[in-house]
């Protein structure tokens, strides 16, 4: 089977039927917003509504290096949305002590690949923060936004996804959306929710991702699974800029007559266990696809839990596609990253065993 | 005031040998940066200058008293009464009793850890005592007395210890890991320093919602070494946050002497690295931390600018329960720290010269403070453990599906064994 890959602009099916859907239910006023405006949107709604909330981080005030931040500074004031030292632990640092405070802390982190040096304040302060204190304090108003993923040319640095090492710490929520619509509302209940956050954005799609996104008020619910296309004969998991290239592998997949239920995960952890359960047990087959590389990835999560839940409705082994255990390469990211042409096989492969 | 600002423009002028005109400072206000480096009005000399920070001189230490309880020639008492010393000192006591039977009662097994004080009890009392219990304190884990000046009371600290339902934490945390949400006492974490830049984040909410209070950040010379206190610093200085950085310069981080851990003036030399006033303080000396103290609070919450103390002393005690500092130092080297610059015993002369104590007095604080102790010890020992369902509380802010689904685990497995589970229990 030959087939030339569909350019990464091309809207997909699922996006408009969301789009539709949000117009539907809400007839809400919509305008059109990249992935990157939309958050944008999102941190505006969060800072307008919400007095105590600053936005801050490396070079955000003069609207940040992905445009993300572009207008906040004129529109809040340069106390609320600022450049901090160039020092990632002490954005986390800094950050997890104003919302210390009971104020909101919006943090942005330039790369994922440079969340590292912020892991320990992450992992062993701001995710136990409340456990610690038997609940007397609490950074619950913490935000910690950070692109992620391939963009083409990233090298080991600029393409990480770094979700399944957040993923391991209870205490904290991971969170990533896969288009403008999802970005916006996930970003502002993400803000709001009382528990710190490590928010995903797909720097991939900041330009690329393009919708009517509602404008002002609306939030997409934290902890849900998002089924984007029902079917049949196989689940397929993903989430974040991945999506894009498993509804592609999926469109594959049925030109074969294949029938696949699409899902995105949205929220990494604590991760929506019921609804890929009630898919596979109706499938009976599960594709994970995700850029990180394989072992240990959040894949594997989903891949065991899922098999003790749904062992007698299993008609195949689970199927992992991710990024190989190596360095995240330069020139070999076509060859590296799971793409469509990869998880296509691996649907084949689910259905046919 | 002035001492503060002269101690900061030394510190700013390293190399007084061929001293700068000007000090390294942000532009002058209309400052254009062309013919310039951006962001200095350095001015250019034709000499090749090196400098070496060695040849600086050492930034004093300041002291009221010396260790005989005497004011030091020129030093002026600040007089803080009758009332405030001999609370002071009884706080002292207490804090040293409670050091002592805990420690006891950690060698006896009857409880898990715990970390005395002993030698840092000036510094502890000093500061807390010139703050103000709105200030938000940001602590390691050796300030129990700056908490127990604000109220936490023997029985909290003996609940904490004992993991009982009583202890604030749940029992959650190791000993000596207190915290208290009305006294403005974030709690105590392991992780050494990473509550430097929470106190600085902290410090810029007070700013920014215009609250006239301070954030208040204790931190040993070990834990200086830790990227976080850079972090922290930098943050404080460039957001220009209303916090007070107080180092503890004990000399030692566990085994590690201070000649291992640095090699610049101590900590408060790198202060003015990062545009921030510093002082220098002795820490045995009760009245002097007091000042500097209070001083470094009415600067910070005036010019809305960062201050770093280092307030030097000695850890008289070992580092923990699971240490043994003889092998690492001599005894006598303890002894004498002990027997001629104890705080405890300076504050004592104090008050003594002044008619404030006697001997019979002292000795009664002392089997008070002791016999409370003993209760309070006695009390938490009895108190059983927090509800086994707390283990999942907090973690979040309410239960999520997938811990209840743990909880339920564990219930029904505790339930099926349940002598193994109430034997260790």
């Amino acid at each position: 089977m030959v087939m030339s890959l569909r350019p990464l602009r091309a809207s997909s099916s699922a996006l408009q039927r969301t789009l539709r859907r949000a117009a539907s239910t809400a007839a809400l006023e919509t305008k059109q917003m990249n992935l990157f405006t939309a958050i944008n949107d999102a941190m505006r709604v969060a800072m307008a509504t919400d007095p105590s909330a600053v936005v801050f981080g490396e070079d955000v005030a003069f609207g940040g290096v992905f445009r993300c931040s572009v207008g906040l500074k004129d529109e809040f004031g340069e106390d609320r949305v600022f450049n901090s030292p160039l020092c990632e632990q002490g954005i986390a640092g800094f950050a997890i002590g104003y919302a210390a405070t009971g104020r909101t802390a919006i943090a942005e982190i330039q790369f994922a690949d440079y969340i590292f040096p912020a892991f320990d304040q992450i992992v062993n302060e701001a995710a136990k923060y409340r456990y610690r204190s038997g609940g007397e304090f609490h950074c619950g108003k913490l935000t910690i936004r950070a692109p992620y993923g391939a963009v083409g040319h990233g090298g080991h640095y600029h393409s990480q996804s770094p979700e399944a090492y957040f993923s391991h710490t209870p205490g904290l929520k991971v969170v990533i959306p896969r288009d403008p619509i999802k970005a916006k509302g996930l970003l502002l209940a993400s803000i709001r929710d009382p528990n710190p956050v490590v928010f995903l954005e797909p720097k991939a799609l900041y330009r690329a991702s393009v919708a009517d996104v509602p404008v002002g008020e609306y939030t997409e619910e934290l902890g849900k699974a998002e089924i984007v296309k029902r079917g049949e004969d196989v689940t397929v998991v993903g989430w974040g800029a991945q999506m894009r290239v498993l509804e592609e592998a999926v469109s594959y997949a049925e030109e074969l007559g294949i029938s696949c239920e699409l899902i995105d995960l949205q929220t990494i952890y604590p991760w929506d266990v019921d609804t890929i359960e009630q898919s596979v047990r109706k499938t009976g087959r599960l594709v994970v696809s995700h850029e990180a590389p394989k072992t240990g990835g959040f894949a594997a999560e989903i891949a065991s839990t899922i098999q003790d839940r749904c062992f007698l409705s299993l008609e195949a082994p689970i199927q992992r596609i991710c990024g190989y255990d190596t360095p995240f390469p330069l020139v070999f990211e076509k060859y590296y990253v799971p793409d469509a042409l990869k998880n296509f096989e691996a649907i084949k492969k689910v259905c046919n065993y | 005031m002035k001492m503060l600002t002269r101690l900061a423009a030394r510190a700013a002028l390293p190399g007084t040998r061929r001293a700068l005109a000007t000090p390294l400072t942000t532009p002058r206000a209309g400052f254009s940066s062309l013919g310039h480096f951006p962001g200095t009005n350095m001015p250019y000399v034709n000499e090749l200058v090196f400098r070496d920070p060695k040849e600086n001189d050492l930034i004093p230490c300041f002291r009221i008293m010396n260790e005989q309880g005497d004011i030091v020639d020129g030093a002026q008492d600040p007089e803080l009464g009758r009332d405030i010393c001999t609370q002071i000192y009884t706080n002292m006591i207490r804090l040293n009793s409670m050091d002592n039977v805990f420690y006891d009662a950690q060698r006896q097994g009857r409880i898990s850890f715990y970390m005395t004080s002993h030698g840092e009890e000036g510094i502890q009392f000093g500061s807390a005592s010139a703050i103000r219990l709105s200030d938000m304190v940001f602590a390691q884990y050796r300030e129990p007395g700056v908490l127990m000046w604000r109220g936490f009371s023997l029985e909290n600290f003996a609940d904490q210890c004992f993991s009982n339902q009583g202890g604030h934490g749940k029992g959650r945390q190791m000993p000596v890991h207190y915290g208290s949400v009305e006294l403005n006492y974030h709690t105590i974490s392991s992780p050494l320093a990473t509550q430097i830049p929470h106190a600085v984040g902290a410090a810029y909410s007070f700013k920014l919602a215009k609250e006239e209070r301070i954030a208040v950040c204790f931190f040993g010379e070990g834990a200086a070494s830790e990227g976080d206190f850079h972090a922290a610093l930098n943050f404080a200085s460039t957001k220009e946050c209303p916090v007070l950085f107080f180092c503890r310069n004990n000399g030692f981080a566990i085994s590690t002497p201070t000649k291992d851990q640095f090699r610049g003036d101590g900590i408060a030399s790198r202060g003015a690295g990062y545009g921030i006033p510093i002082m220098r303080v002795d820490g045995n000396d009760f009245l002097a931390v007091h000042e500097a103290t209070r001083h470094a609070r009415e600067y910070i919450l005036k010019h809305g600018r960062p201050v770093l103390i280092e307030a030097m002393s000695y850890r008289q005690g070992h580092h923990s329960t699971s240490d043994d500092s003889t092998r690492y130092r001599e005894v006598a080297e303890i002894k004498h720290w002990k027997e001629t610059c104890d705080p405890i015993d300076r504050t004592k002369r104090y008050l003594t010269r002044r008619g404030w104590l006697t001997e019979e007095q002292d000795q009664h604080i002392r089997d008070t403070e002791r016999m409370n102790v003993l209760a309070a010890l006695q009390k938490a020992e009895t108190k059983g453990p927090p509800a086994l369902e707390t283990l999942f509380e907090d973690v979040y802010d309410h239960k999520l599906p997938h811990l209840l689904e743990q909880e339920q685990e564990m219930l029904e497995h505790v339930a099926k064994y349940p002598d193994h589970y109430a034997a260790g229990h």
